[in-house]
């Protein structure tokens, strides 16, 4: 796969095609597998994604030590707040309930991984609804997600114990960016800005689970990483350039991630896990899950 | 090198793609070496494993691997009650291995009718596994490649002898590595194949006299 985000945006634009394009035409090669067959396997997740959905909106999932479960279902079906009846809305619902069901022990798509698998099918299910685009529209992008998060691998890293949040929660908002620029009429090009429009507004952002477990504020941050995600789409369409490349921005994400102190990667030494409350509850609901 | 596939995947059951659906894939690797579900099981549990293991499910997960679940399968979520039924007798105890050791580690010892073996492994996250040693030998195992680890005296024409067992079978040799400690002592090969060899093969390297020790693992991610 690609390991600029440069290099594809520069091969799409060049042959005027998109960058789901070149990046299934990339992993053909690399992999040896035909172009029908890779869609049929995004085909696949993407059934995964929309049931992981539907099972989080019932409101009735708790995880295992009971922190977290049920707010999907508020969200969905309480109007108070100012985004109600707007897409937005909708698709916060959308990332909390994938991180419910995945905190839940359901069945979930890790995309890039399982604590940040939330934003990247809210966004894109979420928008594929509201504009009415067809499967495989959505499937194209689901591509140009890959290629994103295939380019952060490299470049930076798509985990939490390696680069705090902002490796995982933010590259799946990166990686929802560009697709959903692409899969609403934007070009190679402003996918591009609108990774770096999302990323930067990710950058930073530590790792800090309570327990170490993958619950609290892991499912928030998949909505309000979607948050900023739709940000930058909105940015990106609009023709907002971002003046440092996307390529660049990662490459800072991986920097920041590696100078991060340990306590902000993933061991609950620090941030939200170590505050009063954050011990006190980890405390308890670890003692309950042995319990249970 | 990085797959679309590996990035917008594993299917699987949650909460962690390390702690979970990478603990199910090194219980299919450690599964794999007693040729089905072993009738004892320690498991060793190493770091972050140890740790924070319980609210991950990795204990289910790792028994769900020992039963043959992959890692979308949800019957993980009731793995160690099935592991009763099955006959699955498995104990687990905390450890610390070396400083070395990757924070996600487990050491596996099992027991399958008169089939013994042990397998150290690493999750790397985003379901990514590495087996860092079986029977006590360091190899180098990702899982993604039906492998053949072997032990054998370091002499000429080894290499040649080896791989045309795989030729004559129809199995084609993804990577190959090589690694010994120093001249005439012992030599590593890590062998990774497209198609599975099957226990014939097996038995066929381990036959040849200068082969001290070999092992076949069916790959366990990867397209």
């Amino acid at each position: 796969m690609y390991r600029a985000l440069g290099d594809a945006i520069r091969d799409a634009e060049g042959q005027g095609k998109s960058l789901w394009q070149v990046a299934l035409e990339r992993e053909s090669e690399d992999q040896g597998r035909s172009i029908d067959d890779i869609r049929a396997s995004l085909g696949r997740a993407l059934e995964v994604m929309r049931s992981a959905i539907g099972d989080g909106m019932t409101g009735e999932l708790r995880s295992s030590s009971g922190l977290v479960g049920g707010d999907a279902a508020k969200l969905f079906n309480d109007a108070a707040g100012p985004l109600a009846d707007t897409p937005f809305r909708d698709i916060l619902a959308r990332a909390l309930a994938v991180q419910e069901v995945n905190a839940a022990m359901g069945v979930i798509v890790a995309a890039p991984t399982a604590g940040g698998a939330g934003t990247l099918p809210a966004v894109l299910t979420g928008l594929a609804k509201a504009r009415s685009i067809p499967d495989e529209k959505v499937i194209d992008a689901l591509a140009t997600a890959g290629l994103v998060g295939a380019v952060i691998a490299e470049r930076a890293s798509l985990s939490g114990a390696e680069g705090g949040c902002q490796a995982e929660t933010g590259a799946g908002a990166a990686m929802a960016a560009a697709a959903a620029t692409e899969m609403l009429g934007g070009t190679p090009s402003q996918a591009g800005h609108a990774v770096a429009l999302t990323m930067q507004g990710m950058l930073g952002l530590v790792c800090d689970p309570l327990g170490g477990l993958v619950e609290l504020p892991c499912v928030f941050r998949n909505a309000t990483g979607s948050a900023i995600a739709l940000a930058g789409i909105e940015m990106a369409l609009a023709g907002i350039k971002f003046a440092i490349p996307a390529d660049e921005v990662i490459d800072v994400m991986g920097e920041i991630g590696r100078e991060m102190d340990v306590r902000y990667r993933e061991t609950a030494g620090g941030g939200l896990a170590a505050t009063p409350t954050g011990r006190r509850l980890a405390k308890e609901r670890l003692y309950q899950i042995r319990r249970s | 090198m990085v797959s679309l596939l590996d990035i917008i995947g594993p299917v699987m059951v949650g909460p962690s793609s390390s702690h979970t659906a990478g603990a199910c894939r090194l219980g299919l690797l450690a599964r794999g070496l007693v040729n089905g579900t072993p009738q004892k099981a320690t498991l060793e549990l190493h770091g972050s494993f140890a740790r924070t293991g319980e609210g991950h499910g990795t204990d289910k997960a790792l028994v769900a691997g020992l039963l043959g679940f992959r890692p979308d399968d949800e019957r993980i979520r009731t793995s160690l009650q099935i592991a009763e039924q099955e006959g699955l007798d498995y104990r687990f105890e905390k450890t610390t291995l070396s400083d070395s050791s990757h924070p996600n580690t487990v050491r596996m010892t099992l027991e399958r009718g008169d089939i013994h073996a042990s397998l150290v492994g690493s999750s790397l996250g985003a379901g990514r596994v590495l087996v860092t040693e079986i029977d006590g030998y360091p190899v180098d195992v990702t899982g993604n490649f039906h492998t053949i680890a072997l032990v054998a005296e370091d002499k000429k024409g080894s290499i040649a002898r080896i791989t045309s067992i795989l030729a004559d079978h129809d199995i084609n040799i993804a990577t190959l590595k090589l690694t010994r400690k120093q001249k005439g002592g012992d030599a590593f090969m890590v062998i990774e194949c497209d198609d599975s060899p099957g226990e014939g093969v097996r038995d066929e390297i381990r036959s040849l006299d200068w082969v001290r020790w070999a092992r076949r693992l069916d790959k366990v991610s990867g397209a």
